[in-house]
């Protein structure tokens, strides 16, 4: 019998097969920046961020963590299983930019990405209000997308730029990704304003309630000011122009308004976070505190 | 027109036959079976209720071990417990496309697990109480999945196959990511090392039923060996994932939860200690532990997301309707 | 030959083709008694004439919402062709190469993706296999290897 395409040799010649080249299952593990380069560059000492960049690699790393752990909470609850699939790519392209910026920062005061993020409590936290916001329906967690993608999109497309040559590394890496993140929130929000009268409905809705807190990713203070006159950082205020820009667009493609409600005081990189950042981290960090010290 | 009748009547079992002689052929040169040839109702039937339940599980499996990941003790285990239930969510989807080769849609499908109709493992209705229970689930549930798989790669039905082969690849880090989070708490605190050996006491069991039946309790087993669906009998890979079983736990210094392990110098096969098969069936019935929570939880996933799929599906149509006006107007 | 018809792997029973009368009986009689005939797919204002027998089939149920099923091709590297790497489920053209990303190149399977409506695939009649396929064969003098004689003589 001779085979009638490649197929069939491939799923003939036993378990594990497809290795040559023409097979859709070749897989490798790719070359690109990881975290661990991150933490093993900091643990040796070759990099040792100043004061400065590492309270603002706690900012974005802080924000990228805690949409991660909300962004998890979909995987195996999502509105179809190939969504599942997709919004698990987004929360793991997060959570791989929290451990780089968070490696990055604890390099400034001898501790790792774990030591931050399981043992810092809530007003040590810096992340956006934004991200904090729960996941709410399908169209909710979507608004919350596109508004954080579209902001990080500008971020670190600038950012790398920066002067700290490890910021500008992770901010490459992420920014294609969180390129991609724009595209699936943007057809989301297409689908959605533009689908049946009940998803239009909602997504409505969800803007109005995560519109409040898009002020806040914008707001620049002494830190960030400092920062960016020394080329390391970007003032957050400087990215606004394209951020209304683009999402504008992206709206007005979808028939839908800006919505015109007023903006939340903000407060999360002083540490003052919303209502529900406590839940977060009483889940996010139970076990590691269960066994201080523990290695896992 | 009854002569036509009988005439048709004939013809369809003069086809019948010669499908049945292709098919046979197929089969004895362990060949492969593609979708549209002819089969005979009952191999379409037990592939698509093989197929179907392990796409069942795949799916039903994402739950014990999603509710770990907002939890995961590190932030690399955290991204590894992501990586691998979402690699379950695809592996349900490429099972799902394979059954959905033999007629039935993938709704269909669903509709019958949400409805309880359909089966899945009886070991997803097991909770996962710890953090060690995510070692546990990946060194003997998986480890267990991965015996029962390889040989399914050569599965004759060639969809099955080709899924399996591509499962097979992306589970292979499933398994050692169990294992190690095991080696490293059996190498932590003294209640990180009781947390491991709890976990893999309670999960012992169920993994080795997971081979299904003994092969004298398991009727359609012969049928599907006839068919080179399965290769090997449960009692077969069972006794071999025994011995692997055996020589890891040593490396991990923890023991398993069976006195009466040993290997049979006359067989030349690894025994085990009596399986309690009648809570095997109980489960399986639906009297397990989380049976309702995990049917409520898939079932409350699909209807919160069904106005999603509506939006999605109400665009496509809005779009393409519109791309034709603009081509008719063209 | 039978029109082209739904899912190239799905049965034709299966499939929804536009005139069920031209469905191969033998497949007619193996097909599941609960799989989609084209009988369901009569509720009003439903689908479009390119709706998969997916579609057809819940909206039979009263579905709307069952996205059609869409087969991926991937090409792993420069320089390769696409292969086919299975299927999914999408709404529309954009969201299937999107799912198809995220599906299959999670781990750097490729350079480039296609994505075609399972239903736009026409396919060879697996009956027809002997007038199809059979052919070629005994035709050696297609191939190098039928020419003996000058075996041996360098650079030929």
């Amino acid at each position: 019998m001779i085979p009638t395409d490649s197929h069939d040799s491939q799923a003939r010649s036993g378990a594990l097969v497809g290795v040559g080249p023409e097979s859709a299952t070749r897989i490798t593990p790719g070359n690109a920046l990881r975290p661990e380069d991150i933490a093993l560059e900091v643990s040796t000492g070759l990099v040792k961020p100043a004061e400065d960049a590492a309270e603002y690699a706690l900012r974005l790393g802080d924000d990228a963590l805690i949409l991660a752990q909300r962004l998890g909470h979909w995987i195996s609850r999502a509105p179809e299983l190939e969504e599942d699939v997709a919004l698990g790519n987004i929360a793991l392209d997060q959570l791989g930019h929290a451990r780089s910026f968070l490696s990055y920062a604890g390099g400034a005061w001898g501790k790792s990405e774990d030591d931050l993020a399981y043992f810092r409590r809530e007003p040590e936290f810096r992340s956006a209000h934004l991200v904090e916001q729960p996941n709410g329906d399908f169209a909710v967690t979507i608004a919350r997308q596109f508004v954080v993608s579209y902001y990080q999109f500008e971020l670190y497309r600038r950012l790398t730029e920066s002067k700290d040559s490890t910021l500008s590394a992770i901010a490459a890496k992420a920014v294609k990704e969180v390129d991609y993140h724009r595209d699936h929130s943007a057809q989301w929000v297409l689908r959605l304003a533009l689908g049946t009268e009940e998803s239009r409905r909602r997504i409505q809705h969800a803007f109005k309630l995560i519109w409040p807190y898009v002020d806040e990713l914008f707001l620049d203070d002494e830190l960030t000011t400092r920062l960016a006159e020394a080329g390391v950082a970007v003032e957050p205020s400087s990215l606004r122009g394209d951020f209304d820009r683009l999402t504008g667009e992206v709206l007005a493609e979808a028939e839908l308004e800006v919505p015109q409600v007023p903006a939340a005081p903000g407060g999360g990189r002083r540490g003052r976070h919303s209502e529900h950042l406590g839940y977060i981290l009483a889940e996010m960090q139970v076990l590691a505190r269960e066994h201080p010290g523990a290695k896992w | 027109m009854a002569s036509q009748i009988l005439q048709s009547q004939q013809d369809e079992a003069a086809l019948e036959a010669e499908g049945q002689a292709y098919f046979d052929r197929i089969i004895s040169e362990d060949s492969r079976i593609e979708p549209r040839d002819w089969m005979p109702a009952g191999y379409r039937k037990t592939l698509l209720r093989q197929i179907s339940q392990h796409a069942h599980s795949e799916i039903i499996g994402m739950q014990p071990e999603a509710n770990w990941i907002s939890r995961a003790p590190s932030l690399k285990r955290k991204a590894i417990l992501m990586a691998k239930v979402q690699d379950e969510a695809g592996h349900g989807l490429y099972l799902y496309s394979a059954a959905e080769t033999l007629g039935q849609s993938r709704d269909q499908m669903m509709d019958d697990l949400i409805a309880g109709k359909a089966r899945y493992s009886s070991i997803f209705n097991y909770p996962a109480l710890t953090w060690a229970d995510m070692g546990a689930i990946g060194w003997l549930v998986d480890g267990a999945a991965i015996c029962n798989q390889v040989p399914l790669c050569r599965a004759s039905y060639g969809p099955y196959g080709r899924a399996m082969v591509r499962i097979c690849k992306e589970e292979s880090f499933h398994q050692r990511q169990g294992f190690e989070i095991l080696l490293e708490l059996a190498n932590g605190t003294p209640e990180q090392k009781q947390m491991a050996q709890d976990a893999v006491n309670r999960w012992y069991a169920p993994s080795l039923m997971m081979f299904g039946p003994p092969d004298d309790d398991s009727p359609n087993s012969k049928q599907s060996m006839a068919w080179n669906i399965k290769r090997f009998s449960n009692d077969e890979l069972r006794s071999r994932f025994v011995g692997m079983m055996v020589e890891q736990v040593r490396i991990l210094g923890l023991t398993l939860p069976d006195s009466e392990v040993r290997f049979n110098e006359e067989t030349r096969k690894w025994e085990h200690g009596p399986l309690d098969w009648d809570e095997f069936k109980e489960v399986l019935d639906g009297r397990g532990p989380c049976n309702a929570q995990r049917l409520e939880r898939r079932r409350k996933a699909h209807d919160n997301g069904a106005w999603v799929r509506e939006a999605a599906a109400a665009y496509a149509e809005k779009q393409s309707r519109k791309q034709a006006e603009k081509e008719l107007a063209a | 030959m039978k029109p082209p018809h739904g899912n190239p792997e799905m049965p034709a029973s299966a499939g929804g083709g536009s005139d069920s009368s031209s469905a191969p009986t033998e497949t007619t009689t193996q097909a599941p008694t609960d799989a989609p005939t084209n009988s369901t797919a009569t509720a009003p204002g439903t689908t479009s004439p390119e709706a998969t027998p997916q579609s057809q089939a819940q909206t039979g149920q009263g579905h709307r919402s069952a996205w059609p099923l869409w087969e991926v091709f991937v090409r792993s590297s420069r320089g390769l062709s696409h292969v086919h790497a299975g299927s999914l489920h999408a709404p529309d053209a954009a969201m299937a190469l999107r799912n198809a990303r995220d599906l299959y190149t999670r781990r750097n399977e490729g350079v480039s993706i296609w994505v075609v409506p399972a239903d736009a695939i026409a396919s060879s009649d697996p009956d027809a296999k002997g007038a199809f396929f059979e052919s070629p064969q005994g035709k050696d003098y297609r191939h190098a290897t039928y020419y003996t004689k000058s075996e041996g003589v360098k650079h030929l």
